[in-house]
């Protein structure tokens, strides 16, 4: 393949179009419907008992905070409000971007605005650019959300543990934004009737932004930031982290999530912070099954998916191999063998893309 | 218009759909909780993806890719990413079956 375009106006994205790869028709286990429905369901319940703690853990790490600055001491508990923060704030996001995480619909509307103020997403804006992250899984040119692009830009990534590039960039969009413009991007993927409300959500943070500065400049601290803004920064690396493993080093422009997104066990406090999304293959398969029910999802399909990584730690040891060797070449991927009891890879749909595999 | 013999009443569970396709259309049909039938067109109006293995939550329609809701009594698009109604036609019950008109 020559030189992929990630742009979503290049010749990559007409290209995806031209051949079908956009928009086109995914392979899904197959799971009887009576089981399918029962794993949709909706509840409160879960997502209240989470959201309850998520905030008031914020709330005491964040006052521990204020009540020790500017001793050091203060640190651990910055660390783990930032974490919350810049990382848990990331899942929250996601999951109500789907509608997903409670059944009541107004409830997941406020904390998808909360969660898109802390992540520096526009909520209008990035509500559609995950559609398109959902029905084009990186396809080249039409998926929007790309972290590990080929070759992978390894010092954007490890900068973003920092949350120093998605951060600006979320800032700046944001004053771009508040200036009454939409940029060419954006409008490639947000219907017209949608923009206003873009506009008007970035005015609204750029003031909120506004009196926390003007509060800092009055205090001659910088406390104020240390509550709203700066986490995205210092709290970023746990979302970077558990993001990265998404699809990093697996197969592009293919049609099939077994081939391009992976399914990582991890610990239950990265669990709670990253909500379940470890669950990366069922999640992209079935997008209506909330977080709390993906474990069961897993086991009703995990037959016919590739062995899920056991940890973090092996899915790095999986990934950063492949990253190293896209710098020299960037068709390597990762092919994952499938258990016996799987259907197979439709090796002549994908025969394009699967053309360099790494093993 | 005709009336199209669509399928039995109790080939739909309550709170649920099914899909129709009659010629070169598709449509989905809804058996709602308080026991009357609704018919859509079955593509969401957002992308091409059928309705059929979407959620039914009382008078709603959550389509499975993207999520986007619709009311399938009125057709009206009640959550992004869906911004256009869908088309909605007249069902009858007869004999045990459910008609709709297209």
């Amino acid at each position: 393949m020559a030189k992929r375009d990630y742009s979503l106006l290049g010749p990559n994205a007409r290209q995806a179009v031209e051949t079908g790869l956009a928009a086109a028709e995914w392979y899904h286990t197959d799971i009887p419907r009576k089981q399918m429905k029962e794993l949709m369901q909706r509840s409160d319940q879960p997502a209240i008992r989470d959201t309850v703690m998520l905030f008031a853990c914020m709330i005491v790490f964040a006052a521990i905070g204020i009540a020790l600055w500017p001793s050091w001491w203060s640190a651990p508990f910055w660390l783990a409000y930032g974490v919350l923060y810049g990382s848990a704030m990331d899942s929250r996001w996601h999951e109500c971007s789907h509608g997903t995480a409670f059944k009541t619909r107004r409830y997941n509307d406020w904390l998808y605005q909360i969660a898109s103020f802390c992540m520096v997403r526009n909520p209008v804006s990035w509500r559609w650019s995950h559609a398109r992250h959902h029905t084009d899984t990186i396809i080249v040119g039409r998926d929007p959300e790309i972290v590990a692009m080929r070759p992978p830009a390894l010092f954007r990534i490890a900068l973003n543990f920092l949350g120093i590039l998605d951060a600006y960039d979320g800032w700046t969009r944001m004053l771009f934004n508040a200036s009454g413009r939409i940029h060419p991007e954006e409008a490639s993927y947000i219907p017209e009737q949608e923009q206003p409300k873009v506009i008007r959500i970035a005015r609204i943070w750029v003031a909120i932004y506004a009196a926390t500065i003007a509060l800092a400049f009055a205090m001659g601290s910088i406390l104020p930031l240390m509550v709203i803004g700066l986490p995205r920064l210092y709290g970023a690396w746990h979302h970077v982290l558990t993001g990265v493993m998404q699809h990093a080093g697996l197969a592009d422009n293919v049609t099939d999530h077994r081939l391009n997104s992976r399914t990582v066990y991890i610990n239950p406090v990265s669990r709670f912070i990253y909500w379940n999304m470890n669950y990366h293959v069922e999640h992209h398969m079935f997008p209506m099954v909330p977080y709390h029910r993906l474990p069961d999802l897993h086991d009703a399909i995990k037959h016919d998916l590739p062995a899920a990584n056991t940890s973090m730690w092996q899915a790095y040891r999986e990934i950063l191999p492949v990253l190293r060797r896209q710098l020299a070449y960037e068709d390597v991927f990762l092919k994952r063998d499938l258990p016996p009891t799987a259907k197979p890879y439709r090796e002549d749909f994908h025969a394009a893309a699967l053309g360099a595999a790494a093993e | 218009m005709p009336w199209i013999d669509a399928c039995a009443t109790n080939d739909i569970d309550e709170e649920d759909l099914i899909r129709f396709d009659y010629e070169d259309r598709t449509f989905a049909i809804y058996h709602s909780p308080d026991g009357a039938y609704f018919c859509t067109d079955g593509l969401c109006t957002h992308e091409h993806v059928h309705l059929e293995d979407g959620l039914v939550m009382e008078y709603e329609i959550e389509c499975p890719k993207h999520n986007a809701t619709f009311d399938y009594r009125t057709g009206e698009a009640k959550r992004a990413p869906a911004c256009v109604n869908l088309n909605t036609y007249r069902t009858k019950v007869e004999g045990g079956r459910v008609l709709i008109e297209v």
